[in-house]
């Protein structure tokens, strides 16, 4: 399954590439940190959440809760904590759907070619400028918040990247001498898809994957503080920053923790997916 | 290029078919009732078969769709459910506020992005370099709805510089000016941070032509090659990605307007929402569709002035 076509280099070099280079490397630190915060949040922080304490509401920052408490006395760490869940699940599965549907959407319209890939081109090239947080605002108004409206909404906005970035690589590898060889030995055009031809554009879509997970995570996010986000009391970063804003003046903090917490996350993806594109894309590493 | 003027605009009628069937689809064929979203649960059934009537949604899809089409050719986005003034009327009592607030975020994102995206370019893989892409690359991370609320305490409730609250005084310029001056900077920022990549690598790419090269053998020094000659080539991806970039500006400004409070398209969205104003929304989305597609013509068309090459593709 090793990398074929001429865009590619043998997986050996990329991974080199990858690795020397330090800010890959500090973007992979930070998800690593990121996804070990969210999966053993219980352990790390062990308060709950949901629990509301009248007498301790809008507490500053204090050894009982480091990052003091919101306005229904919830401690704030335990609630980023598993905020980060909320958020990771989003972003992934929404990825996980835009990255299979649009893919496959790309693919189709490389290899069939002809009027339906001109009308996929060109309604890509629609949805592609269409501002991303306006699509999902209407999707998500239409369709009700919930975890998996979000998912669908997130997914739509994001299927244009994955379908251009699967469509180029089909056209050239259809008319590649191993696909016409096994067109010539029989093989379905289904077969010559998934066996010969996706496992060549995969490290392309996957790079595409991790540059629009940082989007994903953002839109997500925005989406919660718009007031479109998972319902409350679950919480989430958009969310605890849309409550927190409404407390700007006497609590800060609130709206700072959940956005400190956006941001880092965010850098830290577009690091990673930075560093992977330097290492795949022979374009870029020309620079 | 009177031709290609003529290819580009006829290009951009099918994709405005294509946007408006697009958002048409997406307000009626959507699972649940549009009658049912804006009364809610409680409503009674002769409440929803009248709103059903109003909205026109009794007749046949295809009819529906027709309607809507007909309508937008004569220029007819609808009327808010809320206020029943018509969408036109709603935007533009709101859009100067959002057409200042993008164009001061556009002017600062290129004034600033370019010198610096030119200068980490020279300093290719120097600390100048390092620190720049770092900039930038947070620049891009920042949710702009993130920045804004930390440009709000920072400057507006800690250092007390500028009001908390845009809503700027129509007749007074000082006054608009020290309102507009945050929410700005805000989106300002974050374009900055995208004009810098883009020109970095853009000028990457410029300074390795020959023409380049020749220039300097000529005994040309840096400063004039890199500013007449090599700027000029780079700017024109940039020019495109620009355009290509509206779409964010938008979403970053509907934010933005949404922490500071600012009238404008953002605000009329969020209560759009929080009204269930359906009509509204709809018309919304139909203005912002119309509007991305011409814009898009718009860069292309700019782009094929620029630089003559396009026009024969």
């Amino acid at each position: 399954m090793s990398a074929t076509t001429a865009s590619l280099e043998p997986a050996r070099g990329w991974t080199h590439r990858f690795r020397a280079n330090p800010t890959s490397w500090i973007g992979v630190a930070i998800i690593v940190a990121v996804i070990l915060a969210a999966v053993f949040a219980s352990w790390i922080w062990p308060l709950d959440p949901l629990e509301q304490s009248v007498v301790d509401r809008l507490m500053g920052p204090s050894p009982e809760h480091p990052l003091g408490t919101d306005s229904y006395g919830r401690d704030v760490l335990a609630r980023l904590l598993h905020a980060a869940r909320i958020s990771l699940l989003i972003g992934v599965l929404s990825i996980a759907l835009a990255m299979a549907v649009g893919s496959a959407i790309g693919i189709a319209a490389g290899y069939l070619g002809g009027w339906f890939d001109a009308a996929v081109t060109s309604l890509l090239d629609v949805l592609l400028s269409f501002p991303t947080l306006l699509l999902g605002l209407m999707v998500v108004a239409m369709l009700g918040p919930s975890i998996e409206n979000l998912v669908i909404a997130i997914a739509i906005t994001e299927l244009a990247p994955f379908a251009r970035v699967a469509r180029a690589p089909t056209i050239s590898l259809k008319s590649r001498d191993f696909v016409e060889a096994g067109r010539a030995l029989g093989f379905s055009d289904l077969r010559l898809v998934v066996v010969h031809i996706i496992p060549n554009l995969l490290s392309e879509v996957v790079v595409v994957a991790s540059l629009w997970l940082a989007t994903a995570i953002r839109t997500e996010a925005s989406l919660s503080f718009i007031g479109l986000g998972v319902k409350p009391p679950t919480p989430t970063w958009g969310g605890m920053i849309r409550e927190g804003f409404e407390n700007i003046l006497d609590a800060p903090w609130l709206a700072v923790a959940p956005g400190v917490a956006i941001m880092v996350t965010v850098l830290g993806l577009n690091l990673l997916g930075d560093g992977l594109r330097d290492a795949i894309d022979p374009k870029v590493r020309r620079d | 290029m009177g031709e290609f003027l003529l290819r580009r605009v006829a290009l951009a009628v099918p994709t405005l078919l294509l946007a408006m069937t697009a958002v048409f689809v997406l307000a009626r064929v959507v699972p649940g009732d549009p009658a049912l979203v804006i009364l809610g649960d409680q409503a009674s059934l002769e409440a929803l078969a009248a709103l059903r009537e109003r909205l026109g949604l009794d007749r046949p899809i295809l009819q529906q769709y027709l309607d809507f089409l007909l309508g937008i050719l004569r220029g007819d986005l609808g009327r808010s459910l809320v206020t029943g003034k018509s969408v036109w009327a709603e935007v533009l009592a709101v859009i100067p506020y959002t057409i200042e607030l993008t164009l001061a975020a556009i002017v600062i994102g290129v004034v600033l992005g370019v010198p610096l995206g030119v200068y980490a370019a020279v300093h290719r893989n120097a600390l100048p370099d390092t620190l720049t892409r770092l900039f930038s690359l947070a620049g891009l991370s920042f949710p702009a709805f993130v920045s804004a609320i930390l440009l709000l305490l920072a400057f507006a409730i800690e250092l007390r510089w500028f009001p908390v609250i845009s809503a700027p005084k129509v007749d007074d310029p000082l006054d608009r000016l020290r309102h507009l001056a945050l929410p700005a900077f805000n989106i300002g920022l974050i374009m900055t941070a995208y004009v810098t990549r883009v020109t970095r690598s853009s000028m990457l790419n410029v300074l390795g032509e020959d023409y380049v090269r020749t220039a300097r053998a000529k005994g040309i020094g840096m400063r004039a090659v890199l500013w007449r000659h090599a700027l000029r080539n780079a700017l024109i991806p940039v020019a495109t990605v620009v355009g290509l970039y509206l779409g964010t500006l938008i979403g970053n400004s509907v934010l933005t307007e949404i922490v500071f409070n600012r009238p404008g398209l953002g605000k009329l969205i969020l209560g759009a929402l929080n009204q269930r104003d359906y009509t509204l929304l709809q018309g919304l989305m139909v203005f912002f569709a119309g509007f991305i597609v011409l814009a898009n013509a718009a860069t292309d068309i700019a782009y094929g002035i620029i630089d003559p090459r396009v026009r024969y593709k």
